[in-house]
């Protein structure tokens, strides 16, 4: 019976076993199954929309859950021009979500502020939060989007995960230096 | 622009001219005679719809440096009209509020303010709209450059978590950037207008 099962794991040969590294079964576990936060701000979360209607089908790559609750997600998109006033609120949001924790910058806004050179607009989000991949475009095209999530992927795929659990601190943020939400009168 | 309705009105307000316009009827009336004019427009000329609320300033070596704006139409009537008044105060500015005539008045007011620096006497909530509460400038007056001035970030433990984070001015880069209007969609990428200078290499000076 000469079927591809036989170059791949075979229960019956090797027994109820798998040999692997620990950290490549965690990356393997948290690549597939990116839950992104959508942080739209301008026209670029309209393609990101696309990326996850049935045409692009972001969900082929395991990330079609889109939280808009920062504890659920993992993965932050922002997808839009920053202004100044915004930015307070993109940071607060990134500090609420667990760790490990990613950010994409999508389009020219997110990564460099863009066409928009005024006094209103933050002149790229890594001037705020750290940033994993930049995707260029005006905006990009969903096909840039889903390049640039797999490139996330093969990212977390290379991470000491076990390493940073031990830690639990993967991004080195102190507690105090943390924001809080305001209190709302 | 003759108008029958500015006539009345150069006649019922003292102090009133005719204002140059190419478009609508438009008239200059002095900035304590505002509300009583926005009052007869709205009551007994029509004028249920206030459409646009802003302001002019004239740069800083002119007086009466700032002008408020306001455009109204009629429902009933299908016509527009153009109300002009001068800020007496250059320093810092004043104007009566429509905001009780008419209530779309509030966050047109409350935006020209945040970016002129135009105060409303009389208005009920007179914030910032556009840009944070604490912010010191008022980015449309003359004097303000286009690329911002170095201000603290809105929130400060926000800019301690972000390690030092400021308000920048923007790099400029022979900006400020838009769509060529010709020339083939693939090429239209928003580009600077001029890009022989920028931040390092700074503009020639032709004069």
């Amino acid at each position: 019976m000469a079927t591809e099962n036989n170059f791949a794991y075979n229960s019956k040969i090797e027994g109820d076993l798998v040999v692997t590294k620990l950290d490549t079964a965690i990356n393997w576990i948290r690549k597939h199954s990116v839950w992104p936060m959508p942080m739209g701000l301008a026209c670029c979360a309209i393609e990101l929309m696309a990326a996850g209607g049935s045409r692009f089908d972001i969900s082929r790559f395991g990330m079609e859950v889109m939280r808009f609750s920062p504890r659920q997600a993992d993965c932050m998109i922002v997808s839009g021009t920053v202004t100044y006033k915004m930015a307070e609120v993109v940071r607060r949001i990134y500090d609420q979500m667990a760790e490990p924790k990613w950010v994409v910058a999508m389009g020219a806004c997110a990564s460099s502020g863009g066409m928009y050179r005024s006094y209103a607009v933050l002149q790229g989000v890594d001037r705020i939060v750290p940033v994993d991949v930049y995707i260029s475009g005006c905006p990009p095209r969903p096909e840039a989007l889903l390049d640039g999530m797999i490139k996330i992927q093969d990212k977390i795929q290379r991470e000491p995960s076990v390493k940073n659990l031990l830690d639990r601190d993967m991004h080195k943020a102190p507690e105090k230096k943390t924001t809080t939400a305001p209190a709302h009168a | 622009m003759e108008s029958a309705l500015v006539e009345e009105l150069i006649k019922k307000f003292e102090g009133s001219t005719q204002r140059e316009s190419l478009d609508i009827p438009a008239a200059n009336v002095p900035a304590d005679l505002l509300l009583s004019v926005a009052e007869w427009l709205r009551n007994e000329q029509g004028f249920d719809l206030l459409m646009d609320v802003t302001a002019i300033d004239w740069s800083e070596d002119v007086s009466p440096r700032f002008t408020g704006i306001y455009h109204f139409a009629s429902s009933t009537k299908h016509n527009y009209i153009r109300i002009a008044a001068d800020c007496e105060d250059d320093v810092e500015p004043e104007l009566p509020t429509l905001a009780k005539l008419y209530p779309a008045a509030n966050w047109h007011e409350r935006e020209t303010y945040d970016l002129l620096g135009i105060r409303y006497k009389g208005h009920p909530d007179l914030r910032r709209i556009l840009m944070w509460d604490d912010y010191p400038y008022f980015p449309l007056r003359k004097e303000f450059p286009l690329a911002g001035i170095e201000t603290e970030f809105p929130a400060a433990d926000v800019a301690e978590a972000a390690g030092g984070a400021k308000v920048i001015p923007a790099p400029m880069m022979g900006g400020p950037f838009h769509a060529p209007q010709t020339g083939a969609m693939s090429k239209r990428e928003p580009r600077a207008a001029d890009q022989s200078w920028n931040e390092e290499k700074p503009k020639p000076n032709n004069d």
